[in-house]
């Protein structure tokens, strides 16, 4: 270690000083919306916005919230797709991602560069949305789920972390007579969990997160997912069934950051457990570029 | 890749590409079999889509399909070049896609340089931990967030309007949506960007650290000699894909944020195609219109990737 200078002490200082004005800017608006929802409508209107804690300490918007039957519907919605949606992400982003690592296999270049083509290239909103109209998946869940199947950057991310396994391994397994299905499922994807991992969390928080294939193809609001329903209670303002119960006017505006705390909370419980996950597979997909 | 071409080399000898091609598919059914739904799921939801783009060419009524529909050349797109809209998206579209990058793409690259003078380990964990937090909020909450900030009783929105006299929400007024645009944008994806900086980082052998610091350079030196070589190709990679996106645009938090009060100002290429499309029903014209974005992207990307790699020898591809 060196001795640090001066002009190095005080860079430290101001260093130190401007991360903490970067987490302060970062959680406030976070902050405010969970301390809003907690606070009485009368009290959030006269904050102007500022407000470091809660204020007359009430939970009525929650209670809206919580007996909203929409709300209710809309997160179990989204559950479904996030589940059966990320399990079949993870499924054709390893088969694909594996199919692309191969050597040797004559058809991979020319179908490795028409997938990749994809990623720069694509028909336009107005023609994807009449392919999901022709397969009559519109109105159902399949359609936030058949369409977004694969992100061609996740199965590049993948495919690096197949390439990343000698070969070796591979030709011991063949001549052990395992075909490749038996080679990616057995003994290729339990090398890379770390990467599945990283992948899960990125399907996931996409699927938890979309709205707008669901704002397009789903009509039956039974079927609305959790952030449809929010953007008719936050964007659209369209006053939510069963709030009257409570008296609108009580719950008001703190309806709308109760609503948008539900909606972000369980991403948000999940995230520090991923974490160490997420940088090492950021750090994969830098290294590819 | 050189490993490839040497295998396939081996296998050329002298027998006809059908033979081989024959030889390969028997070879590995088994793997051919196992990537048929991802070949699929790309012949559906990305090809079938481009072939569809054809109704750009025609006069798409629903009874007749898309292939009974008649043709009519290049009318949809001659009548967006000719309409008003046509000036006002594309400047939009250049105008906050390049507000963007000027402001945004610097941000997570000092960032990452800032954290990594950090010393204390758990104070920069923490702050990573909170930086990286905002990647996750949906567009949807970040939206009603903004709605609420800069709205007339929000922080945002009143501190603006007591400097400027202003009494509504700033995103009635269209001069403020670019800049509230940008700023949500930095908010979001700064701490996230920054990961890639410090993979970067991390990849930079440390002995040329210890080699500087020999030769007296301090942590200013160290920064210029070593950190910002060491990175440069990230940098680029970087700068490349964003320029190359300029013109793609995502529409979700346009349409989220404006209204017709700022359609001047915000509308952008997608913002349009979509609007048109399924709100008007102009299915022609919207595909018309997306399918030349599309094709503008597309040769766009490919020239900055070619300048890039002339100027710099970095490339994508």
């Amino acid at each position: 270690m060196y001795n640090k200078s001066l002009g190095s002490k005080v860079f430290d200082g101001f260093n130190i000083a401007f991360m903490i004005l970067v987490a302060v800017i970062t959680l406030y608006p976070l902050w405010f919306v969970l301390v809003a929802s907690l606070s009485s409508n009368s009290e959030v209107l006269k904050s102007g916005g500022l407000m470091f804690w809660v204020k007359d300490f009430n939970v009525n918007a929650y209670k809206a919230v919580l007996f909203n039957s929409a709300i209710w519907n809309g997160y179990k919605n989204t559950i479904i797709v996030v589940i059966a949606g990320t399990a079949l992400n993870i499924l054709l982003t390893a088969i694909g991602g594996y199919f692309m690592s191969r050597k040797g296999v004559m058809l991979k270049p020319f179908i490795s560069i028409a997938i990749i083509f994809t990623m720069y290239f694509s028909g336009g909103t107005i023609p994807f949305y009449f392919t999901v109209r022709a397969l009559h998946i519109n109105d159902s869940l399949l359609s936030l789920i058949l369409p977004v199947a694969i992100n061609t950057y996740n199965m590049i991310i993948m495919q690096t972390a197949f390439l990343g396994i000698p070969d070796s391994l591979e030709e011991a397994a063949k001549i052990d007579g395992a075909r490749h299905s038996r080679i990616l499922f057995s003994i290729m994807l339990p090398i890379c969990m770390p990467t599945i991992a990283v992948l899960i969390l990125y399907y996931g928080v996409s699927h938890w997160n979309s709205w707008f294939n669901a704002m397009i193809f789903i009509r039956n609001r039974e079927l609305f997912p959790l952030q449809l329903i929010l953007r008719e209670i936050v964007i659209t303002n369209t006053i939510v069934e069963g709030s009257n119960d409570f008296g609108y006017e009580s719950v008001g505006e703190t309806i709308q950051y109760a609503t948008m705390v539900v909606a972000t909370l369980p991403v948000l419980l999940v995230y520090p457990f991923m974490q160490k996950y997420f940088v090492g597979g950021m750090m994969i997909g830098a290294v590819k570029g | 890749m050189k490993a490839n071409k040497s295998t396939s080399v081996k296998k050329a000898d002298k027998t006809s590409f059908g033979v081989r091609l024959k030889k390969d598919v028997c070879k590995n059914a088994d793997l051919y079999v196992l990537v048929m739904p991802v070949i699929l799921f790309y012949v559906i939801f990305h090809y079938a889509p481009i072939l569809g783009a054809i109704i750009a060419f025609k006069d798409y009524t629903p009874n007749l399909g898309i292939f009974g529909s008649p043709w009519v050349g290049f009318k949809h797109f001659i009548e967006f070049f000719q309409s008003a809209s046509f000036f006002t998206v594309f400047r939009n579209t250049i105008v906050i896609s390049f507000s963007s990058i000027v402001f945004g793409f610097p941000a997570p690259i000092i960032l990452a340089l800032l954290f990594k003078e950090l010393s204390n380990k758990y104070f920069s964990g923490f702050i990573k931990t909170v930086a990286y937090i905002p990647h996750f909020i949906s567009v949807m909450v970040l939206c009603a967030m903004i709605k609420q900030f800069v709205s007339d009783t929000g922080l945002i929105g009143l501190f603006v309007n007591n400097i400027t006299g202003g009494n509504t929400s700033l995103l009635n007024n269209p001069d403020y949506f670019t800049p509230v645009y940008v700023v949500s944008e930095i908010w979001q994806t700064m701490g996230w960007n920054s990961i890639v900086y410090m993979a970067a980082f991390s990849a930079i052998d440390t002995s040329l650290y210890e080699a500087a610091e020999i030769d007296g350079a301090g942590r200013w030196g160290k920064l210029i000699h070593v950190t910002i070589p060491g990175v440069i190709t990230t940098i680029i990679i970087m700068l490349i894909l964003k320029l190359g996106k300029v013109f793609s645009l995502g529409y979700e938090k346009i349409i989220l944020l404006y209204n017709p009060m700022t359609y001047e100002k915000a509308d952008i290429i997608s913002s349009f195609v979509y609007r048109k499309g399924l709100q008007e029903f102009n299915y022609s014209f919207s595909t018309a219109v997306g399918l030349f974005n599309s094709i503008i992207n597309f040769i766009f990307l490919i020239s900055v990737n070619k300048i890039s790699k002339k100027v710099s020898d970095i490339s994508l591809w």
